[in-house]
């Protein structure tokens, strides 16, 4: 029974891996069709000497970096105030925030495109960073406010409170008694929107307009030309960087896991 | 507490503006015409597109249930390996939704392909020209390519939680595997069940990347045609509002139905 559950792990790892190996084979095919005919660098050269794609990658950093720290604090404040409400009023909140979530992707795109047209019509604004940043942040506080409302439930509401019998000012306590709690939900709801703003297609897809392409968009407009080894290229990258970051990830986690094993044996 | 409440305020306004008021626009939109008067044609107008429609839900079923019969039993081995195996053995198995999913779709395109790997491969032994990619069923593959994680991480979740002792007691007891399976693990894994399949199921049916490249023009979903209404050549955001609507409305109806099959009231994300 072991054997055969091995077998069966491997089949489907061998569906999740072919197609990813398959396009790092041909990174590094020398010609552009399917079969193999020789060894090349050619379409990485290609690849960093493409301006559009340089440019979308560094507008696709800082628009990750900016929606999901705007959002961590908007949605870590969010949760706070969200934790203290009474039922109702809560409960209506929580709906509206699950519903970018909830709601398909595409639904939210096409509901904040309409949003901005509408202000683009009557304000003189233009597709581009701004809308883009916005849409960003919208979808990416929901994560935040879900990492960090558990770790807000667990907390004890009394400790505030007290924080500020013993003379600490609202802002003092929250920093010093309430931040420390939530840390852990505040930082994780920071790197889930982080990643999904790095990854977004749809929603940006629906709200950049022409002048500000992030590096998804421009993905997309690559990839529906028929023959593009460049692609193949960036997606050797892409995943080197995804198992890089995550081996890494892995084994900070697994050390502090045997630190805290090893804490608790002495 | 009541002091704290204030720290909610900025992104009260911001969900009002940003979630609540766009929502809104697309219902406004739906039953409106370019004047503003009020209009149930665009509503109607689906009505045309009902093939389209039976096409996606029908696509999107088909990609869910595969997704289900790969994910479990996957979930419950993972479930069972040691402890310090299980974070390992999930990294790996979540490691390529990390890539890009244009990026991954593009993977099958240069499988597929009529010029594609398996066709060169097929051409070795005289086999030419089989299609595989624009039919409904690489479209079907492309979907369960992407969304079979969706489905793992929650089947993984609830039966982590499963203990041993509940196996071996089924066990003990006389059950055979098959009992084990479904009396003891399947009631227990409903919930991980439930939120798999609305994650798998929400975004098949309304993704218009995968039916783009792995369909071609004739597989055309739901989600293509939202997005010709906005940004196609077919510019007509009060259709692309109704069909957004009805959108909405089939997938609120199937997330009604799996509540039903839920046995505690938690949110499914």
């Amino acid at each position: 029974m072991k054997k055969l559950g091995n077998i069966y792990i491997t089949l489907v790892l061998l569906f999740l891996y072919v197609p990813i190996f398959v396009l790092i084979v041909f990174s590094f095919n020398e010609s552009k069709s399917t079969t193999f005919t020789g060894f090349t660098f050619e379409w990485y050269e290609k690849l960093f000497r493409n301006e559009i794609i340089i440019s979308s990658l560094i507008n696709t950093v800082i628009i990750a970096i900016a929606a999901s720290l705007i959002s961590t604090i908007l949605g870590t404040f969010a949760a706070i105030g969200i934790n203290s409400m009474r039922k109702v009023p809560k409960a209506v909140v929580m709906n509206v925030t699950n519903m970018p979530i909830i709601n398909p992707e595409i639904v939210t795109g096409v509901s904040l495109m309409l949003l901005f047209v509408f202000f683009a019509a009557r304000m003189n604004m233009e597709f581009g960073f701004w809308t883009l940043l916005i849409a960003h942040i919208t979808f990416n506080v929901p994560y935040v406010i879900l990492n960090v409302m558990p770790k807000l439930r667990q907390m004890d509401p009394n400790l505030f409170e007290a924080a500020q019998d013993l003379g600490c000012g609202p802002f003092k306590a929250f920093r010093k008694v309430v931040l420390p709690e939530i840390m852990p939900g505040v930082l994780s709801g920071f790197l889930m929107a982080f990643t999904y703003s790095l990854d977004d297609f749809v929603i940006s897809y629906f709200t950049c307009g022409a002048t500000s392409q992030t590096l998804p968009i421009t993905i997309y407009s690559m990839v529906r030309r028929k023959v593009s080894p460049e692609i193949n290229a960036l997606s050797t990258i892409i995943f080197v960087v995804v198992v890089i970051v995550l081996v890494v990830k892995n084994a900070i986690e697994n050390r502090r896991y045997k630190n805290a094993a090893d804490g608790k044996a002495e | 507490m009541k002091s704290l409440r204030a720290f909610a305020y900025p992104y009260l306004v911001w969900m009002v503006v940003f979630i609540a008021v766009p929502l809104l626009m697309v219902v406004y939109f739906a039953f409106t015409d370019e004047n503003g008067a009020f209009t149930l044609d665009h509503i109607a107008n689906v009505g045309q597109y009902t093939n389209i429609f039976v096409r996606s839900i029908w696509l999107a079923i088909i990609a869910t249930v595969i997704c289900l019969i790969i994910a479990y039993p996957l979930a419950f081995l993972l479930s069972r390996m040691k402890k310090h195996h299980q974070g390992t053995m999930l990294m790996i198995v979540m490691l390529p939704m990390w890539m890009n999913f244009l990026l991954r779709t593009r993977a099958w395109v240069t499988i597929l392909g009529n010029t594609g790997v398996i066709n060169t491969i097929l051409g070795f032994f005289g086999i030419d020209g089989v299609k595989m990619i624009n039919t409904e069923g690489a479209v079907v593959l492309g979907m369960v390519y992407n969304y079979l994680p969706y489905m793992i991480l929650p089947l993984y979740s609830v039966m982590v939680k499963i203990d041993k002792s509940v196996l071996e007691a089924a066990d003990d007891l006389g059950c055979s595997f098959w009992g084990t399976l479904f009396r003891v693990v399947v009631p227990l894994s409903v919930p991980g069940i439930t939120s798999g399949i609305t994650m798998v199921f929400v975004p098949a049916i309304s993704t218009f990347i995968i039916s783009r490249m792995l369909g071609g023009g004739s597989n055309l979903l739901i989600g293509d045609l939202i997005e010709m209404q906005f940004l196609g050549n077919a510019y007509n955001p009060h259709l692309g509002a109704g069909i957004s609507l009805v959108l909405m409305v089939i997938i609120l109806l199937i997330m009604t139905i799996m509540n039903q099959f839920d046995p505690d009231d938690q949110v499914l994300i």
